[in-house]
């Protein structure tokens, strides 16, 4: 083990009370099988997954529910045995608060298992391997859901020289990656061991934030004796957490926009995600569970290892109920979360941390001001953009410049809207020009596939009216047969006999 | 004098040689101004802005024929950037060639089609399947929303089903705040 000293500091980011010893006091609890079990088909990015499942069916714990479609999305299993009740669109943890589809199971309390079969991956090879972490339903469980095969699979070109492993946990008030740490570090250390082999990295670097000193005391003790993985402590800075800031944090590399890591032979995982593929390869299990911080005004703040689909209702009954009743959680952390449009919602692969809206989370914000340009934003910025600049550029809807502003660089941290001393929702404006620009490339691209159909019917049409004329004309050949020319030829002849008659005719006359 | 008019008659003949060789080699096909006039057009090939198709309604803005505010799919967005493009002042939606509204796809209530096949011939992008005497469908995908095979049906089994709004096509907001002015807040 070798503590890395050297750290560089990237520009801007905030200190903000980190609230995080709300929910550490107890240890994870794991909450028993609720009455109904919700699965939204779509908790990844990419697309929904394909259903295999039909209403009726008696499913095993562990049991394909729905199968990743194409290789940009991830299966779901059922995370306990049961029937399957319905198959329905029901609300999602989403902001939009659209429904979407949804498989309900109903328990048996049997809780009983498929078998589970351990993956010698050695044996089979790494591309065997990842061809069964796709149907695993393992994705990035800090909080951006990328389906993980795809990242363990991205090292054909180049190869990964150092797997980073993300243990910042930047954000306030989420816990579940430090408790994850303290009680299943074993499983983690053996994890890191078997995802570095798996993608032929030859070191391995543990970034952790400097306000989690009980979970770096258990890490140094267990990889104390491994030469190749090493922990970096890093500043409490909101937001370390952030993939590419990380990296800076840790290697002093800039990965440049639209680039990967992975083309500079860096890969990252976070801790829940290296455990899921350790538990996956390891002993056979998919994806079922994941840990849940929730905190902020609720009786017993701590951290639960919920089953996915779980109603939150539920959770949040067993952690006691609101201190103070408004009704209002937030999902994710107070900074990039975003208020559940309703808690008759489940827990997906997304869901790292609910809060419990404290009453001044919920307050009317204060008027927001006009923008003065003191450009603090800019000063906190953790990317380095113009915040000011996308403000204005995306208030007036001029997305293309704004585009030339990197706006899509935006990692949409809430650093800007933090700090401003106008109260101006700053990344809001971000994130209603960054989809409106997506919603108009799609528009472009459906337009190109319009035209090229276009072009090609008025091709056709030409081809088909071509092919007609040429068909006619054949067809009048084929009339035009020998006897028909003599037939023309005779009468020729007497049409010319009678002409030299006139004529002759004409001639006596005149003589 | 004589070196000096030398060095121009070479400077003329290798200058002439390039501009020939370039103006072969690097031959602009087609006009561009009209395709970026029609990349701007959303290819729905309506025809609703009296010509047939998107392809000639560029050309005819290009030629000076048509204005620049005749397309309703395109809305008021299109006519902003066939403005900037076309460095001509905005002009609002010329509402005598229909109003812009939400996209919607064509929908076939099969039962009630008696597999004609008019709506297919009328289908500018061929969105349609089916065959005579078969039941005919929309390729959901392929729909560019032109409501061209409406007319045609004689039994009016298709209808138009505006998009709906779900979780993967949803869009963030425009930010609705209240703005205090400062002097407010001196008070």
């Amino acid at each position: 083990m070798k503590l890395l000293d050297k750290i560089f500091k990237f520009n801007g980011g905030i200190n903000a009370e980190t609230q995080k010893n709300i929910s550490t006091k107890n240890s994870i609890k794991s909450l028993p099988i609720p009455s109904e079990i919700r699965l939204p088909l779509r908790q990844h990015i990419g697309k929904m997954a394909k259903l295999k499942v039909k209403v009726g069916d008696q499913v095993l714990k562990g049991e394909l529910i729905a199968e990743a479609d194409g290789n940009i999305s991830a299966a779901i299993h059922a995370p306990t045995s049961g029937i399957v009740k319905s198959i329905e669109k029901l609300l999602i943890p989403h902001p939009s608060g659209l429904p979407d589809f949804c498989v309900t199971l109903i328990p048996d309390n049997n809780d009983k298992w498929i078998k589970k079969i351990p993956i010698d991956w050695k044996k089979i090879g790494i591309e065997e391997t990842n061809k069964l972490i796709l149907n695993s339903g393992i994705v990035g469980l800090g909080g951006a859901a990328f389906p993980s095969h795809l990242k363990l699979g991205a090292n054909r070109n180049n190869p990964i020289k150092t797997l980073i492993i993300n243990a910042a946990e930047c954000e306030p008030y989420i816990t579940c990656d430090d408790m994850l740490m303290r009680e299943h570090g074993k499983d983690l250390v053996e994890g890191i061991d078997l995802v570095q082999s798996l993608i032929g990295a030859e070191e391995t670097i543990i970034g952790i934030e400097d306000n989690k000193p009980e979970a770096f005391k258990i890490i140094s003790n267990l990889i104390e004796k491994k030469p190749n993985i090493y922990i970096k402590v890093v500043p409490t800075i909101y937001p370390s957490g952030d993939a590419k800031r990380l990296i800076f944090l840790i290697n002093g590399i800039k990965i440049p926009k639209e680039k990967r890591s992975s083309e500079y032979g860096i890969q990252m995982f976070n801790v829940a995600t290296i455990v899921a593929i350790f538990r996956f390869i390891q002993h056979g299990e998919p994806s079922l569970s994941r840990i849940v911080t929730i905190t902020g005004n609720i009786k017993e703040p701590q951290n639960y290892e919920v089953l996915f689909g779980t109603p939150l209702q539920y959770l949040i009954k067993d952690a006691g109920g609101q201190k103070i009743k408004n009704n209002t959680f937030i999902m994710g952390g107070p900074m990039m979360g975003f208020k559940l449009p309703s808690i008759d919602v489940s827990v997906t692969k997304t869901m790292n941390c609910v809060i419990s809206a404290e009453p001044e989370m919920i307050q009317a914000p204060e008027e927001a001001l006009p923008c003065i340009r003191c450009a603090k934003c800019a000063e906190a910025c953790p990317v380095s953009l113009q915040p000011q600049e996308l403000f204005w550029l995306s208030k007036s809807d001029q997305f293309e410049k704004a585009q030339n502003y990197n706006l899509f660089d935006c990692i949409e941290c809430g650093c800007c809207s933090y700090v401003c001393p106008s109260n101006i929702p700053l990344v809001q404006f971000y994130r209603y020009a960054k989809s409106e620009i997506i919603a108009q490339s799609i528009a472009t691209e459906e337009a190109g596939i319009a035209r090229e159909r276009n072009d090609f019917r008025i091709l056709r049409l030409d081809r088909e009216k071509k092919e007609r004329a040429e068909r006619n004309a054949q067809r009048k050949a084929e009339n035009t047969g020998v006897d028909k020319l003599k037939l023309i030829e005779e009468k020729r002849a007497e049409i010319s006999a009678a002409m030299d008659r006139i004529k002759n005719d004409k001639k006596l006359n005149n003589d | 004098m004589l070196t000096s008019i030398l060095i121009i008659l070479f400077l003329a003949v290798i200058i002439g040689l390039v501009l020939g060789f370039s103006s072969v080699q690097f031959k602009v096909e087609g006009d561009p101004i009209i395709e970026k006039i029609d990349s701007i057009l959303p290819q729905t090939q309506c025809g609703q802005c009296s010509y047939p198709g998107c392809k000639p309604y560029a050309t005819a803005i290009a030629k000076g024929d048509a204005d620049i505010n005749q397309c309703p799919p395109g809305g008021e967005k299109g006519v902003r950037a066939l403005a900037e493009l076309m460095g001509v002042e905005y002009k609002p939606l010329n509402e005598s060639h229909g109003i812009s509204k939400p996209k919607a796809i064509a929908f076939i209530d099969e039962d009630t089609c008696i597999g004609c096949t008019l709506c297919i011939q009328a289908c500018p992008v061929d969105a349609i399947l089916g065959a005579a005497k078969q039941m005919h469908t929309i390729i959901e995908k392929e729909c560019t929303g032109c409501e061209l095979c409406l007319p045609p049906c004689p039994v009016d089994c298709i209808s138009m089903e505006p998009i709906e709004e779900n979780a993967e096509n949803w869009k963030w907001k425009y930010p609705v705040y209240s703005i205090s002015t400062s002097k407010k807040r001196v008070n």
